[in-house]
């Protein structure tokens, strides 16, 4: 499988989604740069609102990604509970 | 959620339905080719718009919220910098040149973007594309607005940057960016779509964006980082457009396969011909390097893009064929760039100069293959000669290339030791390329590519002086007379950087800020 | 008090882009709507002609009838520039958000009088699809348009009017259901009521001319419409009879009617105050523009005027001559 990635500013409001992400997706791998975290999975990456919100104990709402997103692969899908990147081949 | 509904609740993909698909007709009392006169002629047949998956579906309420907050965090760190003298925390003033090549290269395009995804979204039937298109019209003239501010406390103490809308139009190297996208908004819009929606924003905008931004965070310039960073958020967004347009066009007809190939095959070419200033940025121009370019090659469009293609296999695309040829050149591209540059340093809005001893030993290291035996000696002659005190500025103008506009530098596939040429007839003139596929997209389109505004040719012509010049005067000096045009201040905006008013004033002012003097 | 932290002072080398002290009268301190608008669109050497319009260059100010020697002389009195745009939009956002909540929380929908619920599905719901072909030429203009001080507050109009079609949407939503909108786009492609405003939309979407388009939307229709529908008939009828909810709803609408006037009227005083061409060629689309929005109104005041609309819609359109009046056209 391909890989897929998201790329996600380094600050206070990224720090419960990347924990989330990583929970979420056991075979993601993170990549740290300067000011930005990438986070890599193998063929398929999930974020889950539900895990997001466990962790941050508020209501989140996946669209409040977009603020902190700089970069992604592979295709994307969205529903209020998820978003999902992946590639089919 | 911000459109929240009562009653029954609607889930995200039901709700953005009614928000946009919902809201359009068909109409009756004008005809829809008469609506939409744009759609046709490029021969992609479209059967069923409502095939057209949304990728994120973003109502207005919640576009303004989010856009808010980012601009709110973004205009108060370019006030902070500011307030702060932050420019004088980069690693050194050469990396200001970079921000140069930035506002007088890339910010001009980000306006063309904005203008292009407003006549593509108004050329779509589909209200999908169309909804998506025009907020990408609007992400993009944040997108050139928040870089002039932010570069605006820039021109304020460093030169090269004073007129970049009028040197955009005008200097001789900027019509390669510049071209690039006047191609793109004068094709079709179907065609618009893939050569920036997809071929630029989705294949190549990493290798623009990250390099330009972890560059800025590298070397301190935390203004750039942040609209850079800050912009990359809509990014993600338009990837996904670029992406959708691909699949939909592909899936609506197998007629469109091969159409959309040769614009992936064109616009993959182009818009790596137009990296080349990216990659001499990357591996020259920046004090603390990030990666070189050729590694940035390899992550972001071998890898990455290898991913891509093999997913878009299933609908018959393959990987654009140039390809090869790039993988041959990317241990060439930036060197062949930067002698070019250091060259016609009289004629460029930024300074150049020759790399140290770390640096070479660092481009050595990057690049095992070609750097010591190709490129070291030729630096090492012409440092010695600038210690003599001959600086080698190349007053001779170089012969342009018809589609790319860049210079023919670039060696044959396999030989760094020859320089490329190819050659076309067409209706009684020559016409010259740098490389095959430059030539291929001529021959495809010649009626277009005989348009193209050469400042070579331009100059030579006596259209590049300013009104009212005589140029056969005794004494003329045509390049003088072409720096005027190009509002280009010789001494200041020019020349080498060891030299240049910048690297004087920097040293001052940093020995203000950090000794007590 | 603003506190001095900077650890040098140094003295810049410009305070502008030299193309901003061209225009601002020297090398003084420039402002972010003049740094993100002035000559921000390309104005020379360009290299191709669009295949889609091979008789233009890419901007090509001759697309218009109207001639400016210096079409940067169109200024947006808001002073929009993208950041000031969407911050400004978030804290209407921020209000509409709270109506629509409050309106919600409390039940208010359903202790709306029968009469004004039905008036309002049947009247608004449409709209959503006046607003979406604005949306559309809106997008028009600012693509085809000459120079930023133009082009760009069409580009805000687009989004905004997509914006106004959604809250519509919502209000069908709170008030009504899915079937509701169905039942207004029914209406809308069918119903008699409709078919004048239908057919000025469509009639619209062909107009080639960037400022006769500017006109015939931004000026003609909605400086009927918006009057008509949300100041008058929203704000004074329905309240009257128990629908100061509606108003809520709609408050988005009616304070950006107000705002955007602003700007619609200095463009047109601008365009005619240039020469007494532009002035002829403005009020021709204006009068004609003006009698076809307003014979397309009346149908539709009827929805909820009944009888009065006649009379209301005059006072309207009254109202209208006198606002271009003093934007410099006599109608």
């Amino acid at each position: 499988m391909s890989t897929v990635f998201l790329a996600l500013q380094t600050n206070e409001d990224t720090r419960p989604i990347i924990e989330a992400i990583l929970q979420d997706n056991p075979s993601a791998v993170v990549d740290e740069q300067p000011a930005m975290v990438k986070i890599n999975a193998d063929g398929r990456l999930v974020v889950r609102r539900e895990t997001i919100e466990e962790i941050t104990g508020r209501a989140y709402d996946l669209q409040e990604l977009q603020v902190n997103m700089i970069t992604m692969s592979g295709n994307l899908d969205q529903t209020d509970d998820e978003i999902t990147l992946f590639w089919k081949s | 959620m911000d459109m929240q509904v009562a009653k029954k609740k609607l889930g995200l993909k039901e709700r953005y339905s009614v928000m946009t698909r919902g809201l359009d007709w068909t109409p009756s009392y004008q005809k829809m080719e008469d609506i939409y006169p744009y759609i046709a002629y490029e021969g992609i047949k479209i059967h069923d718009w409502d095939k057209w998956e949304d990728p994120f579906r973003l109502t207005m309420d919640a576009y303004w919220k989010y856009q808010a907050e980012k601009e709110r965090k973004l205009y108060a760190i370019i006030d902070a910098f500011n307030q702060n003298n932050g420019h004088l925390n980069v690693t050194d003033a050469r990396y200001i040149n970079t921000v140069k090549l930035f506002i007088s290269g890339i910010s001009p395009l980000e306006y063309v973007a904005h203008r292009g995804f407003a006549h593509a979204g108004r050329a779509f039937p589909g209200p999908g594309p169309r909804v998506a298109c025009l907020m990408q019209s609007l992400d993009e003239i944040r997108h050139a607005q928040t870089q002039v501010h932010a570069i605006s406390n820039y021109n304020k103490y460093y030169n090269g940057m004073h007129d970049f809308h009028h040197m955009h139009d005008r200097v001789w190297f900027l019509s390669v960016p510049k071209s690039f996208f006047d191609d793109a908004i004068t094709a079709g819009p179907f065609e618009f779509m893939v050569s920036i929606g997809f071929s630029f924003e989705y294949v190549l905008t990493n290798l623009l964006f990250v390099p330009f931004v972890s560059g800025a965070a590298y070397n301190g310039d935390m203004g750039t980082m942040t609209f850079g960073f800050s912009a990359q958020s809509d990014e993600a967004r338009h990837m996904t457009l670029g992406l959708e347009v691909i699949k939909f066009i592909l899936e609506q007809d197998p007629a469109n396969v091969p159409i959309v190939q040769r614009w992936i095959d064109k616009w993959t070419w182009r818009g790596y011909r137009v990296l080349t200033l990216v990659a001499m940025m990357m591996d020259y121009m920046l004090p603390k390097r990030t990666m070189s370019w050729k590694e940035a090659w390899e992550v972001y469009f071998e890898e990455n893009g290898g991913a891509l293609f093999k997913d878009l296999a299933r609908y018959g695309i393959k990987m654009p064929k140039c390809a090869e040829q790039i993988a041959l050149e990317k241990d060439h591209l930036s060197h062949q760039a930067w002698s070019t540059f250091y060259n016609y340093a009289a004629a460029a809005n930024f300074h150049t100069w020759m790399p140290d001893e770390d640096e070479m030993a660092w481009l050595s290291a990057k690049y095992p293959n070609s750097f010591d035996k190709h490129y070291r000696p030729r630096y090492e002659f012409w440092r010695e000669q600038a210690a003599k005190g001959n600086r080698f500025y190349n007053k001779t103008l170089p012969m342009l290339c018809q589609t790319c506009q860049i210079p023919m530098l670039f060696t044959e596939p396999g030989d760094p030791t020859k320089i490329c040429y190819r050659e076309v007839d067409y209706k009684g003139d020559k016409y010259h390329f740098c490389s095959d596929h430059c030539k291929e997209i001529f021959e495809h389109e010649p009626e277009k590519y005989v348009q193209a505004w050469l400042p070579v040719h331009q100059i030579y012509q006596g259209n590049c002086f300013p009104e009212g010049t005589d140029p056969t005067v005794e004494g003329f000096d045509a390049l003088g007379a072409v720096l005027k045009y190009y509002n280009l201040e010789h001494g200041r905006d020019n020349l080498d950087f060891d030299i240049s008013e910048d690297k004087k004033n920097f040293a001052e002012w940093r020995g203000q800020a950090t000794k007590n003097i | 008090m603003q506190i001095d932290l900077r650890t040098v002072t140094i003295k810049p080398l410009r305070q502008t882009f030299d193309n901003i002290a061209r225009r601002i009268g020297g090398d003084k301190p420039a402002s972010r709507y003049q740094e993100g608008t002035l000559d921000m669109q390309q104005t020379a050497n360009f290299h191709y002609r669009p295949t889609w319009d091979p008789e233009h260059d890419i901007y090509d100010a001759s697309r218009t009838a109207i001639r400016m020697a210096d079409w940067y002389a169109f200024k947006d009195p808001r002073q929009f520039y993208y950041g000031a745009y969407t911050m400004a939009r978030a804290k209407q956002q921020d209000t509409a958000e709270a109506n629509f909540d409050f309106v919600e929380n409390r039940g208010l929908a359903a202790t709306l009088p029968e009469s004004v619920r039905d008036t309002v599905l049947k009247l608004l719901l449409p709209l959503r699809h006046v607003a979406w072909g604005s949306n559309m030429n809106n997008a028009s203009v600012c693509a085809y348009s000459y120079g930023t001080g133009f082009s760009q507050p069409h580009i805000y109009q687009a989004m905004d009017q997509l914006g106004i079609a959604q809250y519509l949407t919502r209000v069908g939503l709170l008030l009504g259901d899915v079937e509701s909108l169905d039942e207004a786009k029914r209406a809308w492609m069918e119903d008699d009521a409709w078919q004048g405003l239908r057919r000025y939309v469509e009639d619209s979407f062909v107009i080639k001319d960037p400022v006769e388009l500017f006109v015939a939307q931004n000026v003609a229709l909605d400086g009927l419409l918006y009057p008509l529908v949300y100041e008058t008939i929203v704000d004074d009828v329905l309240s009257s009879q128990g629908g100061t909810a509606v108003a809520m709803l709609t408050q988005f609408m009616t304070d950006w009617f107000a705002e955007t006037r602003k700007w619609v009227d200095a463009t047109v005083k601008i365009a005619a105050a240039e020469s007494p061409e532009n002035k002829e060629v403005m009020a021709r689309w204006l009068s004609q523009w003006r009698d076809r929005s307003a014979s397309a109104l009346l149908p539709v005041a009827r929805i909820a005027l009944g009888n009065r609309s006649d009379e209301v819609l005059a006072e309207v359109v009254q109202q209208f001559n006198a606002r271009m009046a003093k934007a410099g056209v006599t109608l």
